[in-house]
C-alpha cells in the first residue's frame, strides 16, 4: 500500500536541478534508504516533502491527498515528521523537556498556558516511555546541549518519533559518530521505528548501515533516480557500484 | 519516582523563599519611611514592567525597543478615565486599562512578529514613537507636554479612599500593600506561563525555530500570543504607575523609557525568572540616587550598563546563580 508518492516533483536552484521530475514513493510499513553521492539531492527531496522547501513543480500525495502547498504544521498532523542532518535540539531544555514538547504538539495541549507542563502525568509518562525506548530515560533531567553526540543523534531521533508518525524522515542519523555507535543508534533506531511500526526513509552514505538494516533502497545522482531495488538488487547493480566507487556511468 | 522527589523538593524551596520574600515586603514600610516605601512601590511597578518585558526578551528571543508604549498605554487610558469619565476607581482603571493595552499589544504583535532581530526591535521603536508623536501633536486630547494629572484613586472598589489630613502618608501605606498584592499575583501568573506548555514552546521557539516548526509549532502565533502578554504586563504596570506619580506625560512614551526597560531587565539578568524583578527594583533606586548625585546621570546609567554588559553579562541573578553553582561542585566531594 502506498502511503507516500511524488509525482514528477522538481526543484531547481539557479541551474542546479536538484530534484527532477522525481517520481518517488513510499510503502507503508518499509524501512527504506535514500542514497547517493553529496549533492544528488535526497536532502532536497525530504525538504519538499516535509515542508521546508517548496517545488517548482509536480505534485506531493500523503495516503492520497494533495501535500504539496500544504504549511509544516499541517503535514505534521497529516503523520509525516522528520530528524535533521546537523543534530537539530533545543540545547537549553533538558532531555525530558526536548521530547515532551513533540508529545505537548501532537496531543494539542502546547498552547495551554495556565496550566504547569510537569503536572501533565500522561505526557511525563509518555516522555519517559519514549526515552526509556532511546536508552535516554537516565538523562531525562541533563540539558540537550550536555549530552554526548551519539546520544544528541539518538535525541534527534526520540524527538521527532515522540511525534507518533505515520512516515518518518531521518536524515543521516549516524553522520559524525564513531563506528560502534553508528551500529548502537541504528539498531535502537530500527527497533523502536519497526516496533512502532512507523514507516522510515533514512538517508544515509554507510552502505554497511544501509544494506545491513534496508527493507528497499533508492539511490539518486544529479536530482533523479537512479536505482530502486531490494539491498540484493541495488548491491548487484553495475551503476550504482560505479557511482559509489566514483566511476563514470555506462552510456 | 526518583525524578518525581528531586524535582518537587528545589519547587518546594523556591515557594518557601518566595513566601519570606513577600512577608519581608510586607512588614518593610514601618521600619524604612515614607520615602523609601514610596520608592520601593516605583521599584515594584518596574519589575512589573520587566517581568513582562523578560517573557519576550528571555523567553521568546525578542528584543523589543518599544515596550514604552503600553506602559504609556496603560498611564494615559487611567489619565482619560479620569478626566472624560469621572472614574476614581483602581479596580475600574484595571478592568478597563488592561483590555486597552492588550489590544495595542495585539495590534502591534500583529504587525511586529513577522519580523525577528534587529527589524522586530526596529518596528517595535517606530510604533511606539509613532505614539509618541500622536500624543505629543494632539495635545487638545493628550494635554501634549504638559501631559494629563491624575489624582489619587479609590481602592477596594470604593472602600478605601484618600482625602482629609495625612492623606498622602495613607495613601503610599495603603498603595503599597495594594501594588504589592498586584506584583505578588503577576509573579505567580508570569511563573504559570513560563512553566506552561506555552512557555516551554516560546523557549524552544526561541533556541531553535527551525525544529519547532517541525514539531508542529504555528511560530508567528506563538510568538504574537507572547506579544501580548508581554505588553499587557507592562500596560498594567502604567495603570499602577500613574496615581502614585499624579502626572503622565509623553515621555512615558519616548524611546529612553523604552530603553530603561531593556537596562532593567539586563541588570538583573534575562535568562532566569527572578532577573527582571531583582533588575527592576534596583534600577529604581540606581536611577534616583544617580539623578541626585549628579546632573550627568544618565553619564552614570550608561557607564553602568557598559560595565554590566562586560562585566556581568547574564545580570546580577545570574552572576549569582553561576557562583551558587560552582559553590555547589566545589562542595562535592571527587
Amino acid at each position: 500500500m502506498i502511503l507516500l508518492e511524488t509525482v514528477d516533483l522538481s526543484k531547481q536552484f539557479g541551474d542546479v536541478h536538484a530534484c527532477d521530475r522525481v517520481n518517488f514513493t513510499v510503502n507503508k510499513g518499509e524501512f527504506l534508504s535514500l542514497v547517493g553521492s553529496n549533492g544528488a539531492g535526497k536532502t532536497s527531496l525530504v525538504n519538499l516533502i516535509s515542508g521546508h522547501l517548496t517545488p517548482d513543480s509536480g505534485r506531493i500525495l500523503f495516503e492520497g491527498k494533495d501535500i504539496t502547498f500544504a504549511k509544516v504544521y499541517e503535514r505534521i498532523r497529516a503523520g509525516i515528521a522528520r530528524s535533521f542532518q546537523i543534530v537539530n535540539l533545543f540545547d537549553a531544555l533538558t532531555v525530558f523537556d526536548n521530547v515532551a514538547l513533540s508529545i505537548f504538539s501532537r496531543e494539542r495541549k502546547i498552547a495551554k498556558i495556565a496550566a504547569l507542563a510537569d503536572r501533565d502525568r500522561d505526557v511525563r509518562r509518555e516522555t519517559f516511555d519514549v526515552l526509556g525506548q532511546f536508552g535516554l530515560a537516565d538523562k531525562s533531567a541533563v540539558p540537550a546541549g550536555g549530552l554526548a553526540q551519539g546520544e544528541r543523534k539518538l535525541l534527534d531521533v526520540a524527538v521527532a518519533y515522540a511525534l507518533r508518525p505515520k512516515l518518518l524522515f531521518l536524515d543521516e542519523p549516524t553522520s559524525g559518530v564513531s563506528t560502534r555507535d553508528k551500529t548502537q543508534i541504528m539498531d535502537t533506531v530500527s527497533s523502536v521505528v519497526r516496533a512502532g511500526a512507523v514507516t522510515a526513509v533514512v538517508i544515509e552514505h554507510d552502505m554497511d548501515v544501509v544494506f545491513r538494516y534496508s527493507d528497499r533502497i533508492v539511490m539518486m545522482h544529479e536530482g533523479r533516480f537512479l536505482a530502486d531495488g531490494t539491498p540484493e538488487a541495488i548491491k548487484a547493480n553495475r551503476d550504482v557500484a560505479n557511482i559509489l566507487l566514483g566511476v563514470p556511468l555506462s552510456a | 519516582m526518583t525524578a518525581d522527589v528531586s524535582s518537587v523538593q528545589p519547587k518546594l524551596l523556591l515557594f518557601a523563599a518566595a513566601a519570606v520574600v513577600l512577608i519581608l515586603l510586607a512588614l518593610l514600610p514601618p521600619f524604612i519611611g515614607l520615602y523609601q516605601t514610596q520608592l520601593l512601590i516605583y521599584g515594584l511597578i518596574a519589575a512589573i514592567a520587566a517581568l513582562g518585558f523578560n517573557l519576550l526578551l528571555g523567553y521568546t528571543g525578542l528584543l523589543s525597543f518599544g515596550h514604552s508604549a503600553f506602559f504609556g498605554i496603560g498611564a494615559y487610558s487611567v489619565a482619560f478615565l479620569l478626566r472624560d469619565a469621572g472614574i476614581r476607581s483602581m479596580e475600574l482603571y484595571i478592568l478597563i486599562g488592561l483590555p486597552v493595552a492588550a489590544l495595542t499589544s495585539a495590534l502591534f504583535g500583529y504587525i511586529c512578529v513577522r519580523h525577528t532581530r534587529i527589524f522586530f526591535g526596529i518596528l517595535t521603536l517606530a510604533l511606539s514613537q509613532v505614539l509618541w508623536t500622536l500624543t505629543y501633536k494632539f495635545f487638545w486630547v493628550t494635554g501634549g507636554s504638559d501631559g494629563l494629572r491624575v489624582a489619587r484613586p479609590t481602592l477596594l472598589a470604593g472602600m478605601v479612599s484618600f482625602t482629609g489630613r495625612d492623606a498622602f502618608q495613607r495613601f503610599i501605606n495603603g498603595y503599597y500593600y495594594y501594588v504589592l498584592a498586584v506584583f505578588a499575583i503577576c509573579v505567580v501568573i508570569m511563573w504559570v506561563i513560563v512553566h506552561s506548555p506555552f512557555g516551554k514552546a516560546l523557549q524552544a521557539i526561541r533556541d531553535n525555530e527551525t525544529r519547532a516548526a517541525f514539531l508542529g509549532l504555528r511560530i508567528r502565533r506563538f510568538r504574537w500570543v507572547a506579544f501580548l502578554i508581554s505588553g499587557t504586563f507592562t500596560g498594567l504596570a502604567g495603570i499602577l504607575w500613574v496615581p502614585l506619580n499624579g502626572l503622565t506625560t509623553p515621555e512615558v512614551l519616548y524611546w529612553p523609557f523604552s530603553g530603561e526597560i531593556v537596562f532593567m531587565t539586563l541588570l538583573g539578568g534575562f535568562r532566569n525568572f527572578t532577573g527582571p524583578i531583582v533588575g527592576g527594583i534596583l534600577f529604581t533606586y540606581l536611577k534616583t540616587y544617580a539623578v541626585a548625585a549628579t546632573e550627568y546621570w544618565q553619564l552614570l546609567l550608561g557607564v553602568v550598563l557598559v560595565l554590566l554588559v562586560m562585566l556581568l553579562p547574564t545580570g546580577i541573578v545570574g552572576a549569582i546563580s553561576a557562583a551558587a553553582t560552582k559553590l555547589r561542585w566545589k562542595e562535592k566531594p571527587a
